[in-house]
Order: C-alpha cells, then sequence, then structure tokens
C-alpha cells in the first residue's frame, strides 16, 4: 500500500526526522488559512497523488504570493495528474499539500528498500538527489552508495559516516544523518514498510539536513498488525475493479486487451498472459484467485472480469493444488447464471478433482469450451476473438 | 536418491488439526508420506487422522524422531512456528502459507540458516520426491518417479513443468517449490546445487518470474557451477510495468528484474529457455538430444 506525501511526512515527525511545516487541504477555501498558519510569503504547492515524477508533470510549484498560489491550487485540485510513473488518465489530485518554502544548498537521495538478494534493508544515498536519479543510478551507479542493515543488530554509526563522508556531509550534518537513519530504520521496522525514499533530502542553506519529499510503501501482508495504517488507504489513488478484488481477496490487474482471464497462482496467470500474447491475443487482466478461493470468490472474480466492456471472451486456467476444480466449477457456474453470460468461455481444469469439475461443467448446460491443456486453452481463446470480429 | 526427502524421512504438520493441515494431511497420507503426526497447541494428546496430536513442535520431535515439519497455520503466525520448528531441531522446514509479512522473514532466515536448518517457502507448494514424500499442496497424481530436478518460484507454474516432464516420460527426482515471496528461504541457487550434487538427477527446469534479481543470480551460478542440462522459462513477458511509486525499486534491480533480461541472463549462462510455458517438456527433450 502506498502513502501520500502528506500521510508519510506526518510519520516521519512522529519518528523525528526533520520535514518543512506543512498543511493539507482538499478546498480552495481552506487555502489563505492554511498559508496564514504557515507564515511567510513563500510557499510550495504539491499535487498529492500515489505516483513520483510529479515536479516534471507540473504538480510541484513554487509560489510567492497568495494570488499564484490560488491559481495554482485551483489549476491542480479536482485534475488529473499524469506523470512519468502513471498510466495514461493519470491520479486523481483530491489534496493539496502546502508547504514552507526552504533555501536550498544541495539536494541529496536517501532511499530504503528490502534487497532480495543482500536479503537486507539496504540504505541508498547520492549526492545526485532530485529528479532524474533513476539515470544516475543507470549511468553513474557508482554515484549510488548502498549500505546493508544487519537485522540482529540494526543500523550502525560507522554505516552512517561511510554515507556521510561519501556525501561530503560537515559533522554536524553527519550527526543529522546519523539521527536521521536511525530513526527511518526504527520507523521502516516498526510500520513493516517495503519502500522508503527521501528524493530529495536537501541541505537547507542555514546547514541542516531537511526531508523535502517523502514516498512511503507499506507491505500488505503486515497490514493486519497496522489498523493505524490502514486507515491512510486513499481508495480514489486505486483502479476500482482492483479495489473490488482486493475486498475478496482476489489479485487483480486491470489491462488494455479484451480476454478475461481468471487463473490460479501469480506464476500461472502470467504465463496465461504470455501464452495469450504469443498465440496472438490480448489479455484484459490479471487475476490470480489465490490458493484459498471459495465459490462465492471464484463468482465475485467472473463478475469483475465481466465488468470490464472490453473483455469479449474469458480464458478461465487453473491448475488445482490447494484449491479444488470441482468447487471452481461451481463457482464459474453460479457467476455465468447469475450474470446471464453472452461470450465465450474458454476453461481449462487440472489437477485436485479436475475430472469432477470437468463433468460439472459439461452437466451445466452453459456453452463452455473445454480445453485440454495450456496451449489449447490459450489457442481456443484467441481463436473465440477471431470468430466474433 | 533424492533431494532433500525420500520415503524414510519423517515429517509432522503444523496447524495439524485445522482446516487445510487436515485436508493436505490426508492427501500427504494417502500419497504415502512417513507423516508421524501433528502440532496443534492444546489439542496435545489428542489423535487426528490415526496419529497423534502434540501441544508443541519440541513433544512431537521427542516422541515421533521427526525431521521435516510442514507449516500450515495463518501467516500471523509463520515466524513463530519456523523459529519453534528451528528450536526444537527439525532440520527440513517447509512453510506453505501466503501472506507472511516480508520483515518477518529477515531475522528469520537468519535464525534457520545459523542452525544449520533449511527452510523452504513460504508462500509456496512444497517440496515432492515423487512415489515417496509429498510434503505440501501439490497434486501427487501428476508426478512420477524419474530423472528431472524442477525448481519453481510459481505453484500452479511448477505442476505445469510437472506435467510436461511426466508426459515425455522422464518423470521427477524432487520438486522444490520455492514460492513466490520476497525472502524465500531457499533460493533458485540452493535448489541448483543440491539437484547438481544429486546422482538421481539428470536434467534441471527451472521457472522463474518477474521482479528480483534471483534468476540472474542463478544464471551466474549456473554457468560456473551446473554441469547438467537446464531449462527456463520465466512468466511475466507481457506483465505491464504498473504504476510505480518513485525510484528506489528500479535503482536497486540495477535494470534487472524484467523477462527479457533474465531470459538474456539465462541464454548468456548456456540455459535452453523458452518462451511458452506449454513448451518446457519439448525443450528439455531437445536439450537432452
Amino acid at each position: 500500500m502506498n502513502l501520500h506525501e502528506y500521510q508519510a511526512k506526518a510519520l516521519f515527525a512522529d519518528y523525528g526526522l526533520a520535514v518543512p511545516n506543512n498543511r493539507v487541504i482538499a478546498n480552495i477555501n481552506e487555502a489563505d488559512a492554511a498559508m496564514e498558519q504557515l507564515g511567510g510569503q513563500k510557499w510550495v504547492i504539491k499535487a498529492q497523488v500515489h505516483a513520483g515524477g510529479r515536479g516534471k508533470a507540473g504538480g510541484v510549484k513554487r509560489v510567492d504570493n497568495k494570488k499564484d498560489a490560488h491559481t495554482a491550487i485551483q489549476s491542480l485540485l479536482g485534475s488529473q495528474l499524469v506523470t512519468p510513473q502513471t498510466d495514461a488518465n493519470g491520479q486523481p489530485v483530491n489534496q493539496i499539500l502546502i508547504e514552507e518554502s526552504c533555501d536550498i544548498e544541495r539536494e541529496l537521495y536517501l532511499g530504503a528498500v528490502i534487497d532480495r538478494s543482500l536479503r537486507r534493508v539496504v540504505i541508498m544515498a547520492s549526492t545526485e538527489g532530485g529528479m532524474d536519479i533513476e539515470k544516475v543510478a543507470d549511468d553513474t551507479p557508482e554515484k549510488i552508495l548502498k549500505i546493508a542493515i544487519n537485522p540482529m543488530v540494526g543500523f550502525q554509526a560507522f554505516q552512517g559516516r561511510q554515507l556521510g563522508f561519501a556525501l561530503d556531509l560537515n559533522a554536524n550534518q553527519m550527526k543529522q544523518l546519523n539521527k536521521l537513519i536511525t530513526q527511518l530504520s526504527a520507523l521502516f521496522t516498526a510500520k513493516d514498510l517495503s519502500l522508503v525514499e527521501i528524493n530529495p533530502l536537501v541541505v537547507t542553506q542555514q546547514g541542516d539536513l531537511l526531508c523535502l519529499d517523502a514516498k512511503i510503501n507499506v507491505d500488505d501482508s503486515a497490514a493486519y498488525r497496522h489498523p493505524e495504517l490502514e486507515k491512510l488507504r486513499d481508495i480514489s489513488q486505486e483502479d476500482e475493479r482492483e479495489v473490488r478484488a482486493k475486498e475478496w481477496d482476489l489479485n487483480y490487474i486491470h489491462l488494455d486487451g479484451n480476454i478475461g482471464c481468471m487463473v490460479n497462482g501469480a506464476g500461472l496467470a502470467m504465463a496465461t498472459m504470455d501464452l495469450i500474447k504469443l498465440h496472438g491475443g490480448n489479455p484484459a487482466n490479471f487475476l490470480d484467485v489465490g490458493g484459498s478461493a471459495t465459490k462465492e470468490r471464484v463468482a465475485e472474480a467472473f463478475k469483475i472480469i465481466l465488468s470490464d466492456r472490453n473483455v469479449k471472451t474469458v480464458l478461465v486456467n487453473i491448475f488445482g493444488g490447494i484449491v479444488r476444480c470441482d468447487m471452481i466449477a461451481e463457482g464459474i457456474i453460479g457467476a455465468v447464471q447469475e450474470v446471464g453470460m453472452t461470450i465465450p468461455v474458454v476453461v481449462r481444469l487440472e489437477g485436485n478433482n479436475a475430472a469432477k469439475g470437468r463433468e460439472l461443467l459439461s452437466q451445466s448446460g452453459l456453452s463452455i469450451i473445454a480445453a485440454e491443456n495450456l496451449n489449447a486453452a490459450a489457442h481456443k481463446a484467441v481463436a473465440a476473438i477471431g470468430d466474433k470480429s | 536418491m533424492s533431494v532433500l526427502i525420500n520415503k524414510n524421512t519423517r515429517v509432522i504438520c503444523q496447524g495439524y488439526t485445522g482446516k487445510q493441515g487436515t485436508y493436505h494431511s490426508k492427501q500427504a497420507l494417502a500419497y504415502g508420506t512417513k507423516l508421524v503426526g501433528g502440532v496443534t497447541p492444546g489439542k496435545g494428546g489428542q489423535t487426528h487422522l490415526d496419529l497423534p496430536v502434540f501441544n508443541t513442535v519440541k513433544d512431537a520431535v521427542n516422541s515421533t524422531q521427526a525431521e521435516a515439519s510442514v507449516i500450515y497455520v495463518p501467516a500471523p503466525f509463520c515466524q513463530d512456528a519456523i523459529l519453534e520448528a528451528v528450536e526444537a531441531g527439525i532440520k527440513l522446514i517447509v512453510c506453505i502459507t501466503e501472506g507472511v509479512p516480508t520483515q518477518d522473514m529477515l531475522v528469520t532466515n537468519l535464525i534457520v540458516n545459523e542452525a544449520g536448518a533449511r527452510l523452504i517457502g513460504p508462500n509456496c507448494p512444497g517440496i515432492i520426491t515423487p512415489g515417496e514424500c509429498k510434503i505440501g499442496i501439490m497434486p501427487g497424481a501428476i508426478h512420477q518417479a524419474g530423472s528431472v530436478g524442477i525448481v519453481s518460484r510459481s505453484g500452479t507454474l511448477t505442476y505445469e513443468a510437472v506435467q510436461q516432464t511426466t508426459d515425455i516420460g522422464l518423470g521427477q527426482s524432487t520438486c522444490i517449490g520455492i514460492g513466490g515471496d520476497p525472502l524465500p528461504g531457499t533460493t533458485f541457487i540452493d535448489a541448483l546445487a543440491l539437484f547438481e550434487a544429486d546422482p538421481q538427477t539428470k536434467s534441471i527446469i527451472m521457472v522463474g518470474e518477474i521482479g528480483g534479481t534471483a534468476e540472474e543470480e542463478a544464471a551466474e551460478f549456473i554457468q560456473s557451477n551446473v554441469s547438467k542440462p537446464v531449462v527456463a522459462y520465466i512468466a511475466g513477458v507481457t506483465a505491464p510495468k504498473g504504476k510505480r511509486m518513485g525510484h528506489a525499486g528500479a535503482i536497486i534491480a540495477g535494470g534487472k528484474g524484467t523477462a527479457e533480461e533474465k531470459f538474456m541472463a539465462l541464454e548468456r549462462a548456456g540455459v535452453n529457455t523458452t518462451k511458452s510455458p506449454t513448451e518446457l517438456g519439448r525443450c528439455l527433450t531437445q536439450a537432452l538430444a
């Protein structure tokens, strides 16, 4: 789960990390009060969306009077912000962060992720903070400094010194960096985060470190022990069907094709999409019904797939291990009867209770195209589209 | 010979009397797995599926001399279950449960390694040596004793590979589902090393997927350490990049992690790759010809 910048900065502040004073607003009427509370004459207006690349997309604006602030806020609030990290529709801007402006001496980069190959939380830092950090990582990987935190002992001061010297910090800033990473590590662990990014981490003209941006990603698997974070979820930033799928413990991702897919297992779901492409078709979605699918969830999965008007045929591919094929068949039959299916459904059932599942489908009286294997299933699904057009 | 488990492996089940534990223990017993008991705290002393139930893994090990444990407890309790098994001296721990918080595995993996134990999973189908021992949720009937070692990140894709190797008559020595989580207990490299050392295994199928760099690391390992023919498929060529937050994920991956990158790394290492998950069997036949 992603957090908004303002939510991430509130968590930063809770853990003692230095962030600029700010106010978040959802309505232009709140703008003046927010600016007065912050004081000064210079503010930064920042669109709150779940995507990076806002700066380049015009989602961050510096203003030095209230009139310009109003213009900036009105142009952003209620709009869809398209950035290099969003799809073509962009993300809705429902909130604006107004922040006091600061005088920047240098822009650094600081990030924390779980590194799968090192099997550690890794802190990354660079002197090349700002908008083109990925290009820096590609072209000059030596400019990305990394330290790995041993989970048994946590972040150590020597690691902070390694980063601090490489970042060319003075003694006071070095102390601030050590404190900052200590607090960041505590936050990372306490809240089960999977990613934190501070880009830029600035050195102000006063010589202090300040977190000018904040991105946080929370491990969804740990959501059960963080009800306080679950409250921060903003479903307006997520695809409507994906949200509905999540309510039913289904993993659905909407795509642009016309062959709806229902598969058990993420790997097999991806492989099914690959195969549809190999046969010249286009998948309309990724959908993993998971290992512990019930009849009701299968039916719901079917309805979610069919709610996409582009879907012209559905391919069901189940290789039952933990999941029973007869139960899947019952779910399909129930859903097809309920929604009054008019498009072809190609079904491939294999594994646990597959024979019973196939028998249920063939006796259902529904027009279901049976496929004996995955290759045939993909071929038949693509062919079914061909027949339609 | 086989890898990690055989007909003599004494197995217990943690979460034995629960719905999943019961269902899959029945299947394991029917397959011939030497299941010797189970653990459900508070139900010690009872009998379930004609086998003794214990309150703790330690009690179970003391009474049954179990060497392996399969875990079906809910995700919030998996770290606890794994560590309990380690402490009781279990050497092979198979955690089927999906949805274990990633950070739980940071420390858990260290403790497992320190104890000289092996964890498979979490979020995996388990491990099977066909005709001898099945620990996990895979459908037993599609397997056949034979010569192909299969290692996969994806449960259901493992079954595809199994079915195809059964269909071409080669069968499997052992199949290891390492699971799809970011921090698996057993990695591709661990499994490849086991298969390379196992005389029964004559060839290897490796099924990977997008994300992380485990396949690229496996490719490097294969190049210098694996002499047996390897066939590989990577799922997710067509997966969309999706919405992203920030750059840290991309930076840590360093341009790796896409299906194309993984295919290329494997091909450079001399691995026979296929772009179709249905061609694994055929590709293997060609590689062995």
